[in-house]
């Protein structure tokens, strides 16, 4: 072969090389992941292509079982998209769950206490103090990262931890329904609901999780906070001889990827539990770590990601409800699926970078 | 609540004691951890491999327990579930090995994704096998030394308890050893503060590494199963609540060194052994003012990141940690 049918076969590796990674990593990952899946099953003593056809018909299998799903992928999208940007500035936002609890107790705080107020100024307010609970409750790792240098995974995870203790503490205590004995809040006032698009259950929620996708996508590759974000990520130290401020990126980061977990606390309980106590999160703050992953920090691919893992988690319930497997199922497969991408990933950029 | 009692000997005693005892699952991990941190390789995935290593172990022990085939005592089916644990770690490990060394995937993300799946594997499976019933273990009884167990107060504290705790301080000494003192050791930090020089003076960097984060995986294991076989004899959803995330802490404020592990260690399992003492005093005086048991339980994750504050200078961090190596690059 003569030197230049070389480079040019080299060259055009390396053309189809972006395609490959950016499509075929996820997809043939998924299919291992799946495949991997299926041997846990069979561990567990379940047929796996049983089980599978039972998670795509309770999932996708009608009306109500795909209404089921787009409610399941409001929180994961909401909390994935803010990931995404954290992510993209090499920022490693792991608190995403506690910050979700903050976001619903500062938001339940308002539907608690003003009702009263007009509904379309009481939903606003709920929502902002949803925002402004997550985004406060990040806040905290931000000054730890800049100020004191301390790494943002560690502090993000405990207070993860500590953010799940004071709202136990808060439904068992000061907040916990008047009369009542159980370690929950009063119920919220029907007024605080979030309208439903007519003749279905899909709520606000769902819709602005769907509309948030493009507006991240804009916010990243069409601004220039986020050209700083990711020139942050790509390498702080060039980013910062470029001028760039590191620190206040750092902190943006994550105070957007905390507000977006704090909306998806105050949207979940105020459209399904209707209350505040200790468990209103299916751990979809660390579930929405891997959908960031899975859909390769990029908002369209969250989106899908995030639809993907809502299929399983629900899949995964019903599989609970009727053949007794237990949900947890849904979990393992998604981390084996993001470890699968990860690797095949990995395998595509060694083998054509 | 009387906090005289706090301060009583036996109080005084007892929590010490339990302080050593909580310590020694964190201090397995964090001994662990600095193997494959001394290496180059940042593993963040102990949080999984605990899961993975207690529900192993548990598991283990409880068959061999039950099983009158096999008929294995109580203390020996406590032991196989140590050992269980520690080989759970290590295939833990060598998925980790896999991605970081291997496929040089990023660490973060894979030491991240690590954690989700162990505790995902561990749940699903011990639902799958125990559904709802809370099974149990008998674990291990204490083991006084003989001798140095009767000195008042310091036998008490130090000479009577589970082998796993003797066990512990050993291995603290031994990874001491091997890092600092032995070529092995000088092989490790060599791939961890400069691979190059390592590979040319005919080290093979990826070996070196994949023994370093398999066999760390292993003390990391071995931590998660001390935790469910010998202390708390079960196994449930969230039992390692942090305490893998806490190491990655530790390893920092240790500053890589065994001994400062120790230390750091100690210092946790008191802050943990205060709170339950604390709590067990709240009940006991029902209708004072007492702190909610939940402010109690933030202790040690308010102390991890407090941890932090008080970290070495960047230099004492291997020079190449978290970064790949690809072979002929400086």
């Amino acid at each position: 072969m003569s030197t230049t049918a070389m480079t040019e076969q080299a060259e055009s590796k390396r053309r189809l090389s972006p395609i490959v990674a950016s499509l075929g990593a996820p997809v043939l990952g998924v299919v291992i992941g799946l495949l991997i899946g299926a041997v846990l099953m069979l561990i567990a003593d379940v047929d796996p292509l049983e089980a599978y056809k039972l998670m795509l018909s309770g999932a996708l299998g009608g009306q109500r079982q795909i209404t089921e799903t787009l409610l399941k992928t409001a929180p994961l999208l909401l909390i994935g998209l803010g990931l995404c940007v954290a992510f993209r500035a090499r920022v490693w936002n792991i608190g995403a769950e506690g910050q979700y609890f903050m976001g619903a107790l500062l938001g339940g705080l308002v539907a608690l206490y003003l009702p009263h107020w007009p509904r379309a100024i009481l939903l606003l307010t709920m929502l902002a103090a949803g925002i402004v609970g997550g985004a406060l409750w990040a806040l905290i790792p931000a000054l730890l990262k800049v100020r004191a240098r301390i790494n943002e995974i560690i502090s993000t995870l405990m207070l993860n931890y500590i953010a799940i203790l004071f709202l136990t503490y808060l439904a068992r205590g000061p907040l916990q329904e008047p009369g009542g004995y159980l370690p929950v809040s009063a119920r919220f006032d029907p007024a605080t609901r979030l309208p439903l698009l007519p003749g279905t259950r899909i709520h606000a929620g769902v819709l602005l999780a769907f509309a948030l996708v493009p507006i991240v996508y804009y916010l990243l590759w069409h601004t220039p906070l986020g050209f700083r974000a990711r020139a942050v990520g790509s390498r702080a130290s060039v980013a910062r001889y470029a001028g760039i401020n590191v620190e206040r990126i750092i902190v943006f980061v994550l105070l957007f990827s905390g507000a977006l977990a704090g909306l998806a606390g105050i949207i979940e309980v105020s459209t399904l539990h209707y209350r505040l106590k200790a468990g209103i999160s299916a751990g979809y703050g660390f579930s929405a770590i891997l959908v960031a992953l899975l859909g390769r920090m990029n908002p369209f691919g969250v989106a899908i990601a995030s639809l993907f893992f809502a299929v399983l988690i629900i899949g995964a319930e019903t599989m609970h409800v009727l053949a007794g497997v237990p949900p947890e199922l849904a979990d393992a497969i998604q981390a084996i699926i993001v470890l699968s991408v990860l690797a095949v990933d990995a395998l595509v950029r060694r083998r054509l970078g | 609540m009387d906090w005289n009692l706090i301060l009583q000997w036996s109080f005084v005693v007892a929590l010490v004691t339990a302080g050593i005892r909580l310590a020694v699952p964190v201090l397995l991990a964090v001994l662990g951890e600095i193997i494959t941190e001394r290496a180059g390789v940042l593993n963040l995935g102990l949080e999984g491999i605990m899961a993975v290593g207690g529900l192993a172990g548990f598991m283990a022990a409880y068959y061999l327990e039950n099983n009158t085939a096999i008929g294995t005592t109580a203390e020996w089916s406590a032991w196989l579930g140590l050992l269980a644990g520690m080989l759970a770690g290590m295939s833990m490990g060598l998925v980790m090995a896999v991605l970081s060394i291997t496929l040089q995937a990023d660490q973060v993300i894979s030491g991240i994704t690590l954690v989700v799946f162990g505790v995902g594997v561990s749940n699903f499976l011990y639902r799958q096998q125990f559904s709802s019933l809370t099974a149990r273990v008998s674990g291990m009884d204490p083991y006084p030394i003989p001798y140095l167990s009767r000195i008042p107060v310091v036998g008490d504290i130090l000479f009577n308890h589970t082998p796993t705790v003797y066990l512990t301080v050993a291995l603290v000494i031994l990874v001491n050893i091997l890092l600092f003192h032995t070529t092995w050791g000088l092989r490790i930090r060599s791939v961890g503060e400069h691979p190059a020089a390592a590979e040319t003076s005919g080290l093979n960097v990826e070996r070196v590494r994949y023994a370093a984060v398999i066999g760390g995986a292993a003390l990391v294991g071995l931590g998660g199963a001390v935790l469910t076989v010998a202390q708390l004899r079960l196994y449930r959803e969230g039992i390692m609540a942090g305490r893998g995330w806490i190491a990655v802490a530790l390893v920092i404020f240790a500053r890589w060194r065994p001994s400062l592990a120790l230390a750091g260690a100690l210092l946790f399992g008191l802050a943990d052994s205060l709170q339950f003492r604390i709590q067990a005093l709240s009940q006991v005086e029902r209708g004072a003012r007492t702190i909610p048991y939940e402010f109690l339980l933030m202790l040690p994750y308010v102390l991890t990141i407090l941890a932090l504050f008080f970290r070495g200078k960047r230099s004492e961090q291997p020079a190449v940690l978290g970064r790949p190596y690809r072979r002929g690059e400086r």
